[in-house]
């Protein structure tokens, strides 16, 4: 789906980096917002979908094309932790290690993780530390992440950001070991797994034209058990909220000024 | 089952999560068979003055923490349109606990558009964003497909329904900062800038995005206004109490048998909640709780029947905040779980103030240094003294939010701060010094 361009950090030109799709990519959606710089921050998802991180030269071709300077985007690359400022991984592990995620087993996953995702056997991986060589199928980017927003199905952990809800420490050491052979098990809720890349230009914005194939992520497995459960109990006990109105009221009266 | 005049309303009361119960009910042929977009067709009958009267009379406040009254911030916007109108919906979900606002996207997205598309009407808006956290994709999909798919049914686009009215609705993706949940950071990274909070006033109603009039609504409070619409606002107002009225989605965490996602009248008590889902996890007793996230001082057994409206969580010594339910049980350290949520806003601090930046610096030091059992009885004085001169003193909540936990763990669970420090009272060490 997108090209792949060698590291070239460090070089000052974006524009030789990234190809003439790219650019029109970023020209649609600066078409999207009513100020070209509104665009900045699905532009630097972008950029991140066809180097795997934000290099100078991601850094660089934004500037160009929302004629802003490079201080002016380096600021704001480094102000957001989903911008990847190192190569990163085939996939991206984030284990949530915020508190109510920590109690129930999230510190000791991702304590796990570290461990376990060592490339020498005996250095645990710090935050955003890659398992393998960044960008070769199988490598992985480990990092422990702030509340993810589904606290009732923790210990919660994500793989390009596609959820796997009430985790253990054994299945997400089971989960990463498959993810190294190359198997991409489906998510707990969501669309196929892909690569990191891949749900990167889905965040800047880009989704298949197709519809049938655009249908096939958007469908699929969707809510929780736990998701469901306030909704379900009220269906099995037949509690329901107060009836409406047969007819909708009429919009009440307001004097004109 | 219940009528309004006689009976008290059910425990739970799915409004805003009855359709999730639905097979393939993100898609609009579910979402139209279910009463869907007939709101949007009695809104447009009338003006936007009436619109926002009725959400005024509904009572809806806002469902994001801080509960400010939807239709006095909906009529602070300007009748003329000198400039451009925006409507921005906050679906960046991120406080700790807080998981209603994206299962709702995910399960029922038309329900946001529909409010939307009612809400900008109102308000004379022609552009709406929904700013979503970026670490959700398969939400802002499921969002994107329901655009797509409201567009072509004319639900959206130009001339909806014959109205003459048209809107047009961006899904922007965020890319991982807390504070872009404070409204004016969203508008600032919203404008591609880095998420930092604005001096207030001016308020957005008067220079918002691109300094044009701009309300910011949360996911749940514009998913609320189609059954506001279509019920009236003496039926919104069978639920819940006179100030806070209303069904509202609590989000029941942690040490519970059933954890999830329960829509009850507001005014519920953590009682009632621990009834719906089976009581707390194999038996062991509550020790503490918040009542709407990390930034709302915690509660303890003491207040199991604390009404969870936004009345009884301030008299209670609390807010209501987010109404994410996260339960502890006896086994767990408050001071640990302090030091882990302060980690969190220091992380997330986004260094603009310095009494923000610099003191969840320092608290977060004092707190590893007390919980790896070398803090003195002098260091909680610190803590507390670090929070006076964090709270109030910074442009946006999250200092206040980050003192909560340290304000009311200390408040209630002093002796178990104390008990880390026992062995060290005789060498006191510098405060922070680790």
């Amino acid at each position: 789906m997108t090209q792949t361009v060698s590291n070239t950090a460090g070089s000052a030109a974006g524009d030789e980096v990234f190809g003439p799709d790219v650019v029109a990519k970023a020209a649609d959606l600066i078409a999207r917002y009513p100020q070209s710089r509104s665009a900045l921050l699905p532009m630097l998802h972008l950029v991140q979908s066809v180097e795997g991180f934000v290099s100078q030269a991601g850094i660089q071709f934004c500037a160009n094309q929302l004629s802003l300077s490079n201080a002016e985007v380096s600021a704001v690359v480094t102000f957001y932790t989903m911008y990847k400022r190192k190569p990163c991984g085939e996939h991206l592990v984030s284990v949530c290690t915020n508190t109510l995620c920590a109690m129930l087993g999230g510190d000791a996953i991702y304590e796990r993780l570290q461990n376990h995702l060592s490339d020498d056997g005996h250095t645990p991986l710090k935050h955003e530390d890659t398992s393998g060589t960044p960008g070769e199928p199988g490598s992985i980017t480990l990092e422990h992440a702030e509340c993810l927003a589904a606290c009732d199905l923790g210990p919660v952990l994500q793989v390009n950001y596609e959820f796997y809800d009430n985790q253990t420490a054994d299945s997400a050491v089971a989960l990463v070991d498959a993810l190294r052979r190359g198997e991409k098990p489906a998510p707990t809720r969501g669309a196929p797994l892909t690569d990191l890349r891949t749900v990167e230009l889905e965040l800047a914005g880009f989704y298949p034209e197709d519809e049938q194939e655009f249908r096939a992520i958007i469908d699929g497995p969707s809510a929780a058990v736990e998701t469901l459960r306030g909704a379900q109990l009220a269906a099995d006990r037949g509690w329901t909220a107060p009836t409406m109105p047969e007819t909708a009221p009429a919009l009440p009266e307001v004097d004109k000024k | 089952m219940t009528t309004a005049d006689t009976n008290r309303p059910d425990p739970v009361t799915p409004v805003l999560t009855k359709r999730w119960l639905s097979p393939n009910s993100w898609q609009i042929g579910t979402y139209e068979q279910l009463e869907g977009y007939t709101a949007l067709r009695k809104a447009l009958t009338g003006t936007p003055e009436q619109l926002v009267q009725l959400v005024k009379d509904a009572g809806l406040r806002g469902r994001g923490g801080a509960g400010f009254p939807a239709g006095v911030k909906w009529s602070f916007m300007p009748p003329n349109e000198d400039k451009p109108h925006y409507l921005v919906i906050n679906a960046d979900e991120g406080e700790p606990g807080t998981c209603k606002d994206i299962p709702l996207m995910m399960a029922d997205p038309h329900s946001l558009i529909e409010g939307c598309v009612i809400a900008a009407y109102a308000m004379r808006s022609h552009h709406c964003f929904i700013y979503v956290r970026g670490e959700v994709p398969h939400c802002i999909r499921r969002l994107n497909a329901a655009v797509r798919e409201a567009t072509a049914a004319g639900y959206l686009g130009t001339d909806i329904l014959g109205s003459g009215f048209d809107l047009q609705i961006t899904v922007h993706a965020g890319a991982g900062a807390y504070i872009c949940g404070e409204e004016t950071a969203l508008l600032d990274s919203l404008e591609g800038r880095r998420g930092q909070p604005r001096l207030k006033p001016p308020f957005p109603a008067a220079s918002g995005l691109y300094a044009a009039p701009t309300t910011v609504n949360n996911v749940e409070t514009i998913a609320s206004v189609p059954f506001i619409v279509n019920g009236g606002a003496d039926w919104f107002r069978t639920m819940g109490s006179e100030r806070s009225p209303g069904p509202k989605i609590y989000s029941v965490s942690g040490h519970v048998e059933k954890p999830g996602q329960y829509e009850a009248p507001l005014g519920t008590t953590l009682r009632q909640l621990l009834e719906l889902c089976g009581g707390m996890k194999d038996g062991v007793p509550l020790k503490f709780w918040t009542p709407g996230g990390s930034s709302t001082p915690m509660f303890t057994a003491e207040h199991l029947d604390v009404p969870l409206d936004f009345e009884g969580a301030v008299e209670a010594g609390s807010i209501l905040g987010t109404t994410a339910v996260m339960v502890f049980n006896e086994t767990v350290s408050v001071p640990w779980a302090v030091m882990k949520w302060t980690e969190f806003y220091e992380h997330e601090s986004c260094g603009k103030c310095t009494p923000c930046r610099e003191g969840t610096y320092w608290l977060v030091g004092i707190l590893q240094r007390m919980v790896a059992g070398k803090g003195t009885a002098s260091d909680i004085d610190t803590l507390l003294d670090v929070c006076d001169n964090v709270l109030g003193r910074s442009f946006c909540a999250l200092g206040d939010g980050a003192v909560s936990p340290i304000q009311s763990g200390i408040k209630y669970f002093r002796d178990e701060f104390l008990a880390l420090c026992d062995v060290n009272k005789a060498t006191p060490a510098l405060a922070g010094a680790h």
